[in-house]
């Protein structure tokens, strides 16, 4: 029997993710199994393997950079309900617009060019992630579609940039742009390793998000409107401002975590500059539940399938697409775990 | 232009449009019993490769497609476990459902890819479309079932009420919007372009999904918008093809814009929208409140 608790429980909250890991690892080994691999070799070499070296974690924090930061924007739209799931989108507009400044200024070595760059991205991802928000305020269409939507209108421009006008001329028409000049890069923390100072952005822009939910007015006004939309309303706060508000947020985090995938590893702009990093932060601010320190420990776990499954190609054999089966079921999990949240369940009759 | 080309772009059109009347008209009946299944994308996927893996290996066609509609409802029940059972978030499932997909068809059809086969033609499907959008209109607004699956859509308290059980009503529909958009994908891997490629239903799952708000939910609109944005999709492809000097990826848009523009005009009247969509899209049933 399934009964409704008069209040969400906490614990609950805290163990469901939990839960929802530990039943994906279950089904992961039944998965390796049925392909006729030793389950623990096979987890060990998706899970443990990839990070078992400096090098592997370096790899971990290059990936979670902009899962965490995409998925900390999300965030801002999620608590309020509203369905963006086009941050692909924002991201590649993100990298249009800063890695254009990059190339714009590729024999430039300064200062301020990063700075920039980064300002840039932020700008590009905001706009297109207001495109949707004003479509909803002033049009009332459903997010959910025009978000998506724009994502492929996006992924066509950069292709038309980097095949057509911002072609590197030496390139031997490669479908890619010019490299940015060195001062145009993040800056690699430690020497050999490839994690960058993406990695201090994004964490200084959760601590940032952190305090914005639980300290300001505009925090507050989010999480009412997310558990209750009448409440908000009697309350008086503007649900066009808070719509607007959140997309632009999400898009400039996006946007920034574009910018800092083509100024840190790739250091230019191409075709494919992003694994789908846009569609799997939605998982990770699930995971995460939508809390800053939950989202940064749900990017590693995230970014440890992107690892593992590489690794599983490689020393396995198995396609690499068995990453986003491990995505998709943690989801599933998650989701259906979410029940002990707020409902209990008991074997008497009531 | 002559006879001749304008018949074989109407022919195109009808061919290419064919898989989203399919999608479309399986995620209306799963909205209209109350339920939003944003998974189309990844059930249409998993569809076109169990179709096209089943037909390398058995070289039947039936097997290929009943397998592929079987692989429509195992999807689509796993969705409706998880909404209807465990009361999960429509909009949250149905991503993860598409993402599931995504990675499942192209760890399927990894060893498959450039496999040649011989593709089937389509036109008994396309036939088929336009009779199953008919008898789901006949269904909805003729016989007793369509009018408690509307029932369930519009007010599933109310529907309890009466006796009904909702649950199993939008199982049901879950399930066949499943098999339906199985069937789009399957049409596509084996008639459209027979061949598989990862993610090669380049994103018709989500366009099927803005049809339904297009037709503002009504079966023979959703035959109407599907005809609209294929032809649109097809007609941009031959000015393509008849050389005008315009960037190509500008024409790849077009199908993406189009879809947002027609969401505009839709939209932008809300009372429509409001008297138009079923009341109860997206709320869980919980029969204890």
């Amino acid at each position: 029997m399934i009964i409704s608790r008069s209040q969400s429980s906490n614990i609950m909250n805290f163990f469901v993710p939990i839960i929802a890991i530990v039943l994906t690892l279950i089904t992961g080994s039944i998965i390796f199994l049925l392909l006729g691999f030793d389950p623990i070799y096979a987890l060990y070499t998706f899970f443990i393997s990839p990070i078992s070296s400096s090098y592997g974690v370096s790899e971990l924090l290059v990936k979670a950079t902009p899962l965490a930061l995409i998925a900390i924007g999300l965030a801002f739209c999620f608590k309020n309900n509203i369905y963006n799931i086009g941050a692909e989108g924002q991201l590649t507009m993100g990298a249009i617009f800063g890695g254009g400044i990059g190339i714009l200024f590729h024999d430039t070595n300064a200062f301020w060019l990063l700075p920039l760059m980064i300002f840039a991205g932020a700008i590009g991802g905001a706009l297109w992630g207001l495109i949707p928000a004003f479509l909803k305020t002033k049009f009332n269409t459903n997010e959910i579609l025009t978000s998506l939507m724009l994502v492929y209108v996006a992924l066509f421009i950069l292709d038309f940039l980097v095949v057509g006008p911002w072609k590197d001329p030496n390139g031997f028409s490669f479908p890619k742009s010019r490299a940015f000049s060195e001062s145009g890069r993040m800056p690699l923390l430690f020497d050999g390793l490839r994690v960058h100072f993406g990695l201090i952005v994004t964490l200084f822009l959760i601590f940032v998000s952190w305090f914005v939910f639980s300290k300001t007015m505009f925090g507050f006004q989010l999480k009412v409107s997310g558990f209750s939309p009448k409440a908000a309303r009697y309350a008086g706060f503007n649900q066009t401002t808070l719509i607007f508000l959140a997309f632009g947020i999400c898009g400039a985090f996006a946007g920034i975590a574009g910018l800092s995938e083509v100024s840190g590893p790739i250091g230019l702009l191409y075709r494919d500059i992003s694994p789908n990093y846009g569609f799997t932060a939605i998982i990770v601010a699930f995971l995460g539940r939508l809390h800053p320190v939950g989202i940064i420990f749900a990017s590693l776990i995230i970014a440890l399938t992107y690892l593992g499954a590489e690794d599983a190609q490689l020393f396995l054999q198995i396609p690499s697409a068995v990453g986003f089966i491990f995505q998709g079921l943690v989801l599933f999990y998650l989701l259906g775990a979410e029940l002990l949240i707020n409902y209990k369940l008991t074997f008497k009759r009531t | 232009m002559s006879i001749e080309l304008i018949i074989g772009i109407l022919e195109i059109i009808l061919i290419a449009t064919t898989p989203l009347v399919f999608a479309g008209i399986g995620e209306l009946v799963t909205e209209k019993s109350g339920v939003l299944n944003l998974g189309v994308e990844g059930m249409m996927l998993v569809g076109a490769v169990t179709a096209f893996v089943t037909l390398v290996i058995t070289g039947s066609y039936f097997l290929a497609f009943f397998i592929s509609i079987l692989s429509g409802i195992v999807m689509s029940g796993l969705f409706a476990i998880l909404v209807l059972f465990l009361m999960s978030n429509q909009i949250a499932t149905g991503l993860a459902l598409t993402i599931f997909g995504i990675g499942l068809s192209s760890m399927l059809g990894k060893e498959y890819i450039g496999t040649p086969i011989d593709g089937l033609s389509p036109w008994l499907f396309v036939i088929f479309s336009f009779v199953i959008v008919f008898l789901i209109s006949y269904f909805f607004y003729k016989t007793k079932m369509g009018l408690i699956l509307r029932a369930v859509g519009e007010s599933h308290n109310s529907a309890h009420a009466l006796g009904y059980s909702v649950i199993k009503i939008r199982f049901l529909s879950i399930l066949f919007g499943g098999s339906m958009c199985a069937l789009a994908g399957s049409y596509i891997s084996i008639c459209y372009a027979p061949m598989w490629q990862e993610g090669m239903t380049a994103g018709r799952g989500w366009i099927a999904l803005a049809l339904v708000v297009f037709a503002t939910w009504k079966p023979e609109r959703v035959l109407i918008g599907a005809y609209i944005f294929g032809g649109v999709t097809i007609l941009q492809m031959n000015l393509q093809a008849l050389g005008l000097r315009f960037p190509g990826q500008f024409f790849s848009m077009a199908p993406y814009i189009a879809t947002i523009i027609v969401l505009v005009l839709i939209s932008s009247n809300r009372l429509r929208i409001k008297l138009s969509a079923p009341a109860s899209l997206t709320i869980p049933f919980y029969k204890g409140r």
